[in-house]
């Protein structure tokens, strides 16, 4: 049972023409969020121009916090015993204190929802909401890769039926049957994702168009001669067998999901719809994981100015504020590699300090600034060009065009090559004239999901001897594969296919053949031919 | 325009059913590690949930991963205080933190153990698939019989003190109301009439009429009691036979020398499954430890299990100690006593006739059931450790004679037999049956 509270347009405009503060004290009410969302919605609106779509808050204690860690954030989602473990390990460390609850979740999806905890105090959810629900919420219509790769619209209903066919499938083949092959996409889940936007089946009426434009062009092009041309001599087709056969089944294919989704021989189709399924989710997901930092800056970077903005209009007492900054800062901390707290570059410390030095190159740019960044520099308009960075780049190329000498300078960003052949690692650059671009060439490929994945495609399959499923690993940089992880994998893979795989490390350089995995099938999840 | 919805309303346990799949995922190692768990635990502990832990094997989630070691890699890391272009940095040593920022390791991976909390339903559910125990609400027990009496609607008869007055009222009201008995307001007002005229002493007439009224109305009144036996009702008590709800479960155990520490743990399993066999029983459940040497005595559970003794064995200061202990603290007519004794079978020799006689005479008639369990080396029937086959040691024999239903023996040499051993004793009637096949 849940009571759902709709509400009027009722726009602060009294209270911030007074400048009174929006709220007192560290409880919270749903008058006091009423009051603070209208207010943070006019700031985002129309000081920072943000676009979002309609917003849902959603009030949950810490345990549905937890819940809902368990099934990746998602309000509803199949079930699977890896949720489980991964709540029972959450909740774990959760009670003996080891690690605190996210302040916050939000979700793609139209509306946006965003959960914010009852624990909380009324300066977090003023923080929560103007970060969650206005800077993560305008990054997610507004980027281009969620718009090219997520349908906020239809998300909760496909999840939703995702569920309730995983549920039924579980009903029908039991238990058993519906985790194997769970197991097996889970596992496969990084390799299900389409890199690239496919040809879309166009459909009938331009189907239709085009075969009447087809039809003009020929007409307008007859020429009877043609018809005396002597043809070919039917001889043998210029492609190989080879080559017939991976155009057939349309290989390459580096979506190993799709592949064996649409070409293994022997799953049923339910197990064919549960692949689809989990390639989907991972679809959805592709894009947050290509754009952590930009993401998190932008909504780190709302949060500030909004914050800001209505402390300056005095809709924020000096407490407040304080709070907020106490949290703004534990959050953007960036401790150094030779600390004992440093784990990898925290994406909110890196994204907040891009959004906002490219502020200041927009409205307040040194010599320096003018050199790198000639069309930014001193344009004017910094939320015009913010926006316009949302908009248009994921990490990998946020970071090549917009990290600045600066920033580099103020992260003191340094770039480390690691050749095993070495005795030793190299400094390569540091934040020095010569440095900038290799540092921040190096980080941009850092945050490249293409490097930082393996590159593993389907390649072959050996259609008139064993079946025998062939992939191959693009070795990067003599990085080979796992072993242990790799012959895990694989071995899903072989039961989801029905007959033995074989991947292969080839150096595309050289086109050396490095390592060779093969695995048969242990129990084929599917049924015989 | 937005919404709020406050969904702290919504059902909690959202992943109750994938912690579900995750244990039956997972089972063997929970189970492996309940059983660990139940070893450390006290007797009275075993009846909580808790921590386990239990290896990742089998609950990974492989996805495919880059080594970690060769070939050429680049990091950039923040926090330069002293490097220049070209310097050489030792390698940190593997796994070190030292600027492997794109290398998180993957969820649950890298752990040496998982670690997470068992509730006490799922701990016991566990504990108990484990011993495949039957349903223990269909075994018979003895129960003491005492009377429990509870409300059961009402009666026409019964004793006074049981006398249910609302609803004799009510029945009277309605009665009086249906055969229209005079009201006193009525006779009053009458009364008062006829007085007035009385004492004016006009309109004769009517006196006489009211005279006749009152006459009739009080023969009326008389007619019709104002309570009728018809109305009374008593509360009714219904009796139903009641198990005493206490219980004292006697743990004696034999801590001489030729004891080993296999043979005290199987008696601790033991001690744990008629524990927690009692606790579904009886809504309390007492346990008491006695040891003995050649001398016995009520010690806690920790001295019980792990204090070292040394000295002979005489069984009968055991069943003395009882004796002593019953008499001081629980008296068999409130307590449901059980008594479990877990022994290698050594006695003395001159101790036997007088065991048998307290067993019999004294022990076994104020026992629910008195369960006597031999326990051997692993792997080596008891008897065999006397090097003369299967001989009956000497405690055995001694208990054979004296023969009551109550009474149950077993051998028990390897942590797996305990459960079906336990079953078995606490199949009471098989017992039965299989002691007279025996016999």
């Amino acid at each position: 049972m849940s009571i759902i509270t709709s509400l009027g347009n009722v726009l602060g405009g009294g209270a911030a023409a007074s400048g009174e503060p929006l709220y007192q004290g560290a409880d919270w009410d749903y008058d006091k969020v009423r009051r603070v969302y209208d207010a943070i919605e006019q700031v985002a609106v129309q000081d920072l121009g943000l676009d979002t779509y309609t917003n849902q808050i959603e009030v949950i204690t810490s345990e549905q916090m937890l819940d809902a860690y368990s099934s990746i954030g998602m309000p509803l989602f199949y079930k699977h015993w890896s949720f489980g473990k991964h709540f029972a390990r959450d909740e774990a460390m959760y009670r003996s204190g080891q690690r605190g609850l996210a302040y916050e979740i939000v979700i793609n999806s139209n509306p946006c929802i965003s959960y914010i905890m009852e624990e909380n105090t009324m300066t977090m959810q003023t923080l929560v909401i103007a970060h969650a629900a206005f800077g993560h919420n305008h990054f997610f219509k507004n980027n281009y890769l969620f718009k090219q790769w997520t349908d906020a619209d239809g998300i909760l209903d496909y999840l939703s039926f995702a569920k309730e066919y995983i549920g039924k499938c579980e009903e029908r083949f039991g238990h058993t049957a519906v985790e194997r092959v769970l197991d097996a996409a889970h596992a496969l889940m990084n390799h299900g994702v389409h890199r690239y936007p496919r040809r879309r089946t166009p459909d009938l009426r331009n189907e239709e168009r085009r075969a009447r434009e087809r039809e003009e062009h020929r007409e307008r092009t007859f020429n009877d001669l043609w018809r005396t041309v002597p043809g070919k001599a039917g001889g043998a087709s210029p492609l190989s067998d080879r080559d017939r056969r991976r155009a057939m089944l349309e290989l390459p294919e580096e979506n190993i999901l799709y592949f064996l989704e649409k070409k293994a021989p022997r799953l049923d189709g339910w197990q064919r719809e549960l692949l689809r399924i989990v390639r989907h989710v991972a679809q959805y997901f592709y894009p947050q994981r290509q754009t952590k930092v930009m993401n998190e800056g932008c909504a780190t970077y709302c949060h500030y100015r909004i914050l800001q903005t209505l402390h300056e209009r005095g809709q924020l007492t000096d407490g407040a504020w304080m709070e907020a900054m106490h949290s703004h800062t534990n959050v953007v901390f960036q401790p150094d590699f030779d600390d004992r707290r440093y784990s990898g570059i925290n994406p909110y410390a890196l994204g907040f300090a891009m959004m906002q030095d490219i502020e200041r190159i927009a409205s307040n740019p040194t010599a320096e600034d003018r050199e790198w960044f000639p069309d930014l520099a001193g344009r004017g308009d910094p939320m015009g060009a913010l926006r316009d960075a949302w908009a248009n780049y994921r990490d990998e190329s946020f970071i090549l065009q917009y990290l600045s000498p600066a920033l580099i300078r103020k992260f003191r960003l340094f770039h480390v090559a690691d050749d095993a052949r070495d005795p030793e690692m190299k400094v390569a650059a540091i934040h020095d004239e010569r440095g900038y671009r290799a540092v921040r060439h190096a980080l941009a490929r850092q945050y490249d999901i293409a490097w930082a994945e393996a590159d593993i495609q389907i390649v072959d399959v050996d259609l008139v001897g064993d079946r025998r499923l062939i992939l191959e690993h693009r070795v990067l940089n003599q990085v080979l594969l796992d072993e242990a992880s790799t012959k895990a994998v694989l071995q899903h893979l072989a039961d989801l296919w029905g007959y033995e795989v074989e991947l292969e490390e080839v150096d595309p350089a050289t086109g050396a053949r490095l390592k060779k995995h093969t695995i048969a099938p242990r129990r084929v999840l599917g049924s015989p031919i | 325009m937005f919404t709020i919805v406050d969904r702290r309303l919504n059902p909690s346990g959202k992943s109750l059913a994938n912690r579900q799949r995750f244990l039956r995922r997972a089972k063997e190692q929970v189970m492996r590690a309940v059983r660990d768990a139940s070893a450390k635990r006290g007797i009275k502990d075993i009846d909580m949930g808790g921590d386990i832990s239990i290896s990742p094997d089998g609950i990974k989630e492989p996805t495919i991963q880059r080594s970690s070691t060769g070939g050429a890699r680049n990091y950039v890391v923040p926090g330069n205080k002293e490097f220049m272009t070209g310097d050489k940095i030792k390698r940190p040593p593997q796994g070190g933190g030292g600027g492997q920022g794109n290398e998180g390791a993957d969820d649950g991976d890298g752990q040496d153990e998982f670690r997470f909390v068992l509730s006490r339903e799922e701990f016991i559910d566990l504990f108990l698939e484990d011993l495949e125990l039957p349903d223990l609400a269909k075994r018979k027990l003895a129960v003491t019989d005492s009377l429990d009496w509870h409300r059961a609607g009402y009666s026409v008869s019964g004793s006074p003190t049981n006398l249910n007055l609302v609803r004799t009222m009510r029945n009277s009201l309605a009665r009086r109301i249906a055969l229209n008995r005079p009201t006193g307001e009525e006779i009053k007002a009458l009364r008062a009439e006829i007085d007035d005229l009385e004492r004016t002493g006009h309109d004769r007439a009517r006196l006489a009429e009211a005279r006749e009224e009152l006459t009739l109305l009080l023969r009326r009144t008389q007619r019709i009691p104002y309570i009728d036996p018809v109305d009374v009702r008593y509360n009714r008590f219904d009796a139903t036979p009641r198990p005493a709800a206490q219980a004292v479960m006697f743990c004696l155990m034999d801590v001489s020398g030729s004891m080993t520490e296999h043979m005290k743990d199987l008696a601790k399993r033991f001690y744990m499954l008629l524990y927690l066999f009692l606790t579904r029983r009886y809504k309390h459940v007492e346990v008491v430890f006695i040891r003995h040497t050649h001398k016995a005595q009520e010690v806690d559970e920790e001295t019980f299990f792990y204090s070292p003794e040394t000295g002979g064995t005489v069984v009968s200061t055991a069943l003395e100690e009882m004796q002593r202990v019953v008499d001081a603290r629980f008296p068999p007519s409130e307590w449901n006593i059980y008594a479990a004794q877990a022994s290698d079978g050594d006695n003395a020799l001159s101790d036997n006739g007088k065991t048998a006689q307290l067993m019999k005479e004294v022990i076994l008639p104020i026992c629910q059931y008195y369960a006597y369990i031999e326990v051997g080396q692993d792997g080596m029937s008891p008897g065999l450790a006397y090097g003369g086959g299967a001989r009956e040691t000497d405690l055995w024999r001694t208990y054979k004679s004296v023969a009551e239903p109550v009474l149950a023996m077993r051998r028990v040499t390897q942590r797996r037999e305990i459960y079906p051993v336990f079953r078995e004793l606490f199949a009471k009637d098989g017992v039965a049956q299989q002691a007279e096949a025996g016999a």
